[in-house]
């Protein structure tokens, strides 16, 4: 009992910890937007650069939730977000059928690759057609590293199989279950083909060896939509908050951000804004 | 009747199906030493729990100075006490800390804390150990630590449960010698548990026997080790000899009992045709060799037998003998063993007074 | 091996040069672990003391629930506590999803039975009689909890480190509680998942470094505290 006592102390350190926390938590709900967007989104860092700026002009705060394009989707549909901004055209068209996600408007593009080893021993670079490639592949039995776990990207990669008509089987098709990034380390470990999204692609290409074989085609371009949540689908959707940052994404000036975004790291933008065009007049 | 300090009332403490005691009243008198004695797992500390507050009873009432002690207010009353338990329980601090840590709870300021600490650290003879770590202790030095603890809250009530049991032989007699010394000077009121009847009969005003949960016994330690009132108690204070037997003729002022083997003078209140135990302690019975026996005393009772077995008992010799078929047990002490030729094997005389003789009726 | 290096140099430079992002992500992953600890050491403790001491119907259940509960799989706590922070789950209505009070409640579950079980074991290593004795010589109730709490310090140090450095280090629950939104969620761990996923390996080590250097700072410190005890009470020779 001489001893000193550190109970006070501990306690002090205690409320000085909790209290910003509790401001924070005090702010009016209201003020929140639930984004529900894909890891790739974030993962390009163009949120981080568009939503301070959204935020400023509009006073909302964001609350950027990146998960895989089905969970994303799946939630807002739950009305856990606000808004959606994924990339997987024939699911949205699919969750606006059915009512649950309002006004789709197109936001902007990116593009999928196909890349492998430089001395392309299956010869895709002779055609210019993706489904074309990806059968040169499964015919000569070259390994290909699938990211196999439901992704916007793995989604993009069946039904370009299924396009060619061919169910990838075998010990030349591996399956990673992960996202962009380890797959990309794979397919580098073990010399193999894989499909990715330019913007990843640049930010590892310092440490890869894999060369850009098949780029342009069609089917391989990564269409951007922004999604309103039905207030119907959920209670306390911020439904005046969904809409503010959906137009905020189509407006000029996160279209001109989107333009330039990118150049100054990779030296080419990374998006294509496309807001207010239609999906037949892209590409090619 | 002048107050009791603590008084117990029909009291009743059951642990499921099991009742540990029962018992209609014990009161304890201010200044009094009492002990409660009895074997293991009689309800001994049991009852030292309920006497400290540490415990409420399933049915019964305390009463402290006269006042019912409700569930509850026992902080209070507490207070006026102090526990020893049988292991020296002290906190992970020095001795010093340790002793003061009573009075600290209590809230006194360090000068009068160190005041009142210093002379018991002083008379339990542990001042000089003041600033060891309480870890670093032996067991007799730990145990005076916790002795000194509860007797620097001077208080009115001291609870001890088996405060010796846990020491080696040397710790325990000095701890007894300075402990007798300390209660007799400070007329602190005392219960004390044993199962030992020697701490009892060396410290105890009064002695309450307690076997299966249930005071067999209650008055002056002399009365209670001399004259226990039946077989269970008597096994316990200490009577090795108990002679069945049936009153044969009464007499005015002695009465004659038949036992197998022989017959003695005793005295009590007692009708021909009952049947009773002879209690006899072996310090009360004499022996000595056929034909050199001292005639001219007033022994009444002598029987012949055989000397069965003598056993080295501490300062004296325990002689068991076999006298007609009943079994006696004498103590003798070494010189005179040496002087009488008492051996093994060898015949003996026991003589013993009527008066020694305690008379329990049987059932 | 240059990228460890590279890493190492990115993580001075960071802390060095006080980037603020970086800062504030270890603020927060402090504050929301600090206050994460400290409110389960403020239940746990007398859920741990009292499950210790006390004799009650379904105390076993107790004690086999926090038993479990001191290996639950982050992941799995993250699940459930954001089914029930759902808009629609049953506690929807708090509106504390993807809150740094909703990564408090997550850490809280996962550390509240790793402070209770060994708060429990820490006051079941202490003599059952020990309380009688000191209520014997007059502690009241709550002097009584000071004193065994002082007792049993040592191990109960090692509840707070436990339970600090498991929540500390957690990703899953944090990830799926919090979201990892810059500059509200975003922790030491789940930004290193990201910055990982991003490519960003030099950031990534940075921060893993950071939080390492966090972990071991705290057992340090509360190490130090034990140890010093320890020498100052020797054991008896």
């Amino acid at each position: 009992m001489q001893r000193k006592n550190f109970s006070l102390p501990l306690f002090t350190l205690a409320l000085t910890l909790a209290i910003p926390l509790c401001i924070q938590a005090g702010e009016a709900p209201s003020k929140f937007v639930v984004l529900s967007t894909t890891t790739s989104t974030q993962d390009s860092g163009l949120l981080d650069v568009l939503v301070p700026l959204f935020e400023k002009k509009t006073g909302y705060k964001v609350k950027t939730i990146s998960v895989g394009t089905g969970q994303a989707l799946a939630l807002a549909a739950k009305g856990e977000a606000d808004v959606a901004l994924v990339h997987a055209p024939s699911l949205e068209k699919k969750y606006v059928a059915d009512g649950k996600l309002l006004n789709r408007r197109l936001v902007m593009y990116n593009d999928f690759i196909i890349i492998g080893p430089a001395s392309d021993p299956a010869k895709i670079k002779s055609t210019k057609s993706s489904v074309e490639g990806l059968t040169l592949i499964s015919k000569s039995q070259e390994r290909f590293v699938s990211r196999g776990d439901n992704s916007g990207t793995h989604n993009l990669e069946k039904s370009l199989w299924k396009q060619a008509g061919i169910e990838p089987k075998g010990s030349w098709y591996v399956e990673s279950g992960q996202g962009m990034g380890a797959t990309l380390g794979i397919a580098n470990d073990r010399n193999g083909y894989t499909i990715t999204d330019r913007a990843t692609y640049l930010a590892f290409q310092k440490r890869l060896t894999l060369a850009v074989l098949l780029e342009g085609d069609k089917p391989l371009l990564n269409i951007y939509s922004v999604m309103e949540v039905n207030p119907a689908n959920g209670p306390r959707i911020n439904t005046p908050g969904g809409k503010a940052f959906a137009d905020f994404m189509v407006s000029s000036d996160a279209q001109a951000m989107i333009k330039t975004y990118g150049v100054e790291k990779f030296g080419q933008p990374l998006f294509v804004p496309i807001a207010g065009k239609r999906e037949e007049e892209i590409g090619g | 009747m002048a107050e009791a300090l603590l008084n117990l009332q029909d009291i009743r403490v059951r642990y499921g199906d099991l009742t540990a005691l029962q018992f209609s009243s014990l009161a304890v008198h201010g200044g009094e030493i009492l002990a409660i004695i009895g074997p293991n797992g009689a309800g001994k500390s049991t009852m030292l729990r309920l006497m400290g507050l540490l415990q409420q009873p399933s049915e019964g009432k305390v009463f402290f100075r006269g006042n019912l002690v409700a569930h509850g207010e026992g902080l209070s009353i507490r207070r006026r006490m102090a526990s020893v338990f049988q292991e020296p329980l002290l906190l992970n601090a020095s001795v010093y800390e340790n002793a003061a840590l009573g009075l600290k709870l209590r809230g006194l300021d360090r000068r009068s804390v160190d005041q009142r600490i210093r002379p018991w650290l002083e008379r339990l003879r542990i001042a000089h150990l003041a600033d060891r770590r309480a870890r670093s202790l032996s067991g007799g030095e730990a145990q005076r630590t916790s002795l000194a603890r509860a007797m620097a809250l001077d208080p009115e009530l001291l609870l001890l449960d088996e405060p010796f049991s846990s020491l080696d032989p040397p710790a325990r007699e000095d701890l007894l010698v300075d402990l007798e010394t300390i209660l007799r000077k400070s007329t602190v009121t005392t219960v004390f548990v044993t199962h030992d009847r020697d701490e009892a009969f060396m410290l105890a005003d009064r002695v309450a026997v307690l076997i299966d949960g249930r005071i067999l016994q209650l008055g002056a330690a002399a009365e209670v080790f001399a004259r226990p009132i039946n077989e269970e108690v008597a096994r316990f204070v200490g009577v090795d000899t108990k002679i069945p037997g049936v009153v044969e003729k009464v007499r005015v002022g002695l009465t004659e009992v038949t036992f197998n083997g022989g017959n003695a003078a005793v005295v009590g209140d007692l009708r021909p045709g009952e049947r009773v135990i002879l209690c006899l302690r072996p310090e009360d019975i004499t022996l000595s060799i056929p034909g050199r026996e001292d005639l001219k005393s007033s022994v009444r009772n002598r029987l012949a037998g055989k000397v069965v077995k003598i056993i080295p008992w501490g300062s004296h010799y325990r002689v068991a003998l076999e006298c007609g078929g009943t079994r006696l047990i004498a103590f003798i002490l070494r010189p005179s063993l040496l002087e009488s030729g008492i051996q093994e094997g060898g015949d003996v005389v026991a003589s013993f007074k009527a008066t020694a003789v305690h008379v329990i009726r049987r059932n | 091996m240059g990228l460890i290096f590279d890493g190492i140099r990115e993580a001075f430079r960071l802390i060095l040069t006080a980037d603020s992002e970086v800062l504030g992500i270890t603020w927060l992953s402090l504050q929301i672990s600090g206050t994460a600890t400290l409110l389960s050491l403020i239940l746990g403790m007398p859920l741990g003391i009292g499950v210790a001491l006390g004799r009650f119907p379904g105390r076993n259940f107790i004690v086999s629930l926090i038993n479990t509960g001191m290996g639950l799989p982050p992941v799995v706590v993250g699940l459930f506590v954001t089914i029930f922070l759902w808009r629609s789950g049953p506690l929807g209505f708090l509106e504390l999803l993807y809150t740094p009070a909703a990564m408090i409640i997550a850490q809280i579950v996962i550390a509240l039975p790793i402070v209770a079980g060994l708060t429990m074991a820490a006051f079941q290593t202490l003599n059952p009689n020990l309380s009688l004795q000191l209520l014997g010589i007059g502690a009241s109730r709550l002097q009584l909890l000071w004193l065994l709490c002082r007792e049993a310090k040592l191990p109960l140090l090692a509840a707070v480190m436990a339970g600090f450095g498991g929540v500390i280090s957690e990703v899953g629950a944090s990830m799926m509680v919090g979201g990892n939104i810059r500059g509200q969620t975003r922790v030491l761990t789940t930004a290193t998942v990201l910055e990982t996923g991003k490519g960003n390996f030099e950031i990534a080590i940075a921060l893993g470094s950071i939080l390492l250097l966090i972990t071991f700072a705290v057992n340090l410190i509360l190490t130090h505290i034990q140890q010093r005890e320890q020498l100052r009470w020797p054991k008896p020779s």
